[in-house]
């Protein structure tokens, strides 16, 4: 996956609740058996009306086309399981999230994948919402190693992030390769498992 | 030391190693199921990285998604990009030694409803798999979650999942529900009251007397269903009725075996000190059939109410999201539900696909006909249900009243087959999501129980079952 190290670039405010897995990548992308092109598909029907980018959608707006941060509302990416929306997002050029919560399949997709997803207070999201409202103040720099976030010629809000979490952004890495490290652990739980559930 | 619940009891059964001081730890998943859209990604990247599935026995591989539902059963996809998958999906269960259901298999279905008919879930396993209404094992004392693609690598490389511990809340159900409502009622309300993330973060387990008198199918109604509170995981202590419907099923085990389990299984319970993070009880006899009448699964109200003022939101965010799910669906606030007109009636979906939600909508069509103008559709979540259902002569009564008798699949659930609404058309659905194009761009759905789809299917409007039944239903 993609390591996150300091990203800066324009954010786009997406502020309404429950936005789904469905919104985000339609399911008329989701017949490839490999990852390509998604960036086409994320919020396909909502940047699109009749094949013409819809001039009312935030990301088709001046100063948000590059936006390469959304500030979310709650439990953004809920519904369906399909990474397909992690994907599309990343190939739409979106590293990181900010939002206050974080449908769980969704969160987990974006840590597989490197898109960073930086929860705070909703005062806190509403008031970056308002900033990024602005062309003068839209500019944001996210510092993982920091866990920090750089408001343009403002201030600086810090976010909260579990040390693990933070290690595998920061690096990276396989978990798969990782996980196979402790290949002996499993192959030891998995005998005594068995001995005491033989049915299954 | 208060006593453990039982996803804690579940959790500490399968936990291979700690990760982190902060609840995430490497566990062991016994179990999953694979479809043909979330995994072609985590099969590519086993083969890119040279890697073989740790175990092949504990996968099974169902091609539910994509399929066509006509009634001639064919192998013939609906697109060249759907051959595809099903295509490759062939190919990785030969390549990687994965048990496989086609298209033609007798026991192919939609993965939630073939794994327990084939009594391959069992109370105290971790299953995960590539599809968010998982949970439905939770029905067996299971615990079921649902995993992105990356996750369904990561288990079929190591038979486990990198996995953070949840909160753990109760939902005791009281009460009797009165007739005409379903599981899917009762759930539906508990979303309704919640919120779509009213269960974000949290293990559900669902206790109390209604969930005791509930039949197995209808623990996997609301097991399924409250995944869309936000429910990352769920448990139901199994009891004898779950025994009962494993008894006998093809992998379920036999003989003295079948003692010893059955023996273990009844031990699975949260015990009678344990402490959940939060708790919540709803009587059962309050609630009234729930239609949705928006885009989210928690925009719903009793289908004696009428459609909701937006102004009367909570939040700004929320009223914007009222306002413009009503745009979306077409509808006026103050407008009794029961008014509204439907074009289209869908029963199928993990949700609500079994021989009960058969059964139930037959005992509403049962000597009527669709309305004029609507067309109506039954999909039976696996072929063995659609067996089942026509020897006992469910689908003669739909076919008399005019319903078309479907094959089995995913399909208006989620439409990434040929079964998809055009622009504008208005459904009344047994799935579980109303979300914007769900069932099509455009396509508006409102979520109800298989007998209410039913009886709106025959009135020509969303109506409340009950004026239709009386004492027809258990």
């Amino acid at each position: 996956m993609t390591p996150f190290h300091r990203v800066s670039g324009a954010a786009a405010p997406m502020t309404t609740p429950n936005i789904d897995t469905d919104v985000i990548m339609p399911k008329m992308f989701l017949k490839g058996v490999d990852r390509s092109g998604l960036g086409e598909g994320a919020f396909n029907l909502l940047r699109f009306t009749e094949g013409k980018p819809n001039p009312d959608f935030v990301l088709n707006k001046d100063g948000y086309r590059d936006a390469c941060f959304l500030v979310v509302g709650p439990n953004f990416g809920c519904g369906s399981s399909r990474e397909h929306a992690v994907w599309g997002l990343q190939q739409l050029g979106i590293r990181a999230l900010i939002g206050t919560t974080f449908a769980g399949i969704f969160n987990d997709n974006c840590a597989n994948n490197g898109l960073l997803t930086i929860s705070l207070d909703a005062a806190t999201v509403a008031t970056l919402a308002g900033i990024v409202a602005h062309p003068a103040s839209n500019g944001l720099t996210i510092d993982l190693a920091q866990q920090t976030i750089r408001i343009n010629g403002g201030g600086t809000i810090p976010f909260p992030i579990e040390p693990a979490r933070k290690e595998a952004f920061l690096t990276g890495r396989d978990a798969i390769s990782s996980t196979l490290d402790f290949a002996d652990d499993i192959r030891a739980f998995e005998a005594r498992h068995r001995a005491d559930n033989p049915w299954f | 030391m208060s006593g453990r619940t039982l996803y804690d009891r579940l959790i500490d059964a399968h936990v291979v190693r700690k990760l982190d001081d902060d609840g995430l730890v490497l566990l062991y998943v016994d179990r999953t199921v694979l479809n043909e859209y979330t995994s072609p990604q985590a099969f590519a990247g086993l083969r890119a990285a040279g890697r073989k599935v740790w175990n092949p026995s504990a996968a099974l591989m169902v091609v539910d998604h994509v399929n066509p539902t006509a009634a001639q059963r064919t192998r013939l996809m609906p697109d060249a990009d759907a051959a595809r998958q099903v295509d490759y999906f062939a190919d990785n269960a030969r390549d990687f030694g994965i048990e496989y259901f086609d298209i033609l298999d007798p026991r192919q279905g939609i993965e939630h409803v073939v794994a327990p008919e084939q009594g391959l879930v069992m109370p105290g396993m971790v299953i995960a798999a590539g599809d968010s209404h998982t949970t439905a094992y939770g029905a067996f004392g299971a615990l079921g979650y649902g995993i992105g693609t990356s996750d369904i690598e990561h288990y079929l490389a190591t038979s486990t999942v990198r996995y953070r511990r949840l909160k753990t809340m109760r939902i005791n159900v009281t009460g009797r529900p009165s007739l005409g409502v379903t599981p899917k009622d009762i759930v539906m309300e508990i979303i309704r009251r919640i919120g779509a993330d009213g269960a974000s973060g949290y293990a559900v387990e669902f206790a109390g007397p209604a969930v005791s008198e509930m039949s197995v199918e209808g623990r996997i109604v609301m097991s399924i269903m409250i995944v869309e509170a936000g429910a990352r995981g769920v448990v139901i202590a199994p009891d004898q009725k779950v025994l009962d419907y494993l008894k006998g099923r093809p992998r379920a085990p036999k003989g003295e075996m079948w003692e010893h389990a059955a023996k273990a299984w009844l031990q699975l319970r949260s015990d009678p000190d344990a402490r959940f993070d939060r708790e919540m009880t709803i009587d059962a006899g309050s609630v009234a059939p729930v239609v949705t009448w928006g885009t989210s699964p928690d925009q719903a109200i009793a289908v004696t109410d009428r459609v909701p003022d937006p102004d009367s939101s909570t939040s700004a965010d929320r009223k914007t999201a009222a306002t413009r799910a009503l745009a979306y669906m077409g509808l006026t606030p103050g407008t009794p539900i029961q008014s509204v007109p439907i074009d289209f009636a869908f029963i199928g979906s993990c949700t609500n696909s079994r021989i009960e939600d058969l059964r139930d909508a037959a005992r509403v069509f049962n000597g009527r006909h669709v309305a004029s103008g609507v067309r109506a559709i039954v999909v039976p979540g696996s072929t063995q249900v659609r067996a089942q259902a026509e020897a006992e002569g469910i689908a003669q009564i739909l076919i008399n009243a005019g319903v078309e008798w479907r094959q089995s699949g995913c399909s208006m659930c989620l439409a990434m087959n040929d079964d998809i609404l055009a622009p504008g058309l208005r459904s009344a659905s047994s799935t579980n999501r109303n979300f914007e194009g769900r069932q099509g761009p455009g396509a508006r759905t409102h979520l109800m129980s298989p007998a209410m789809v039913a009886a709106a299917a025959v009135t020509g409007r969303i109506t409340d079952v009950r004026d239709l039944i009386g004492g027809e239903l258990p």
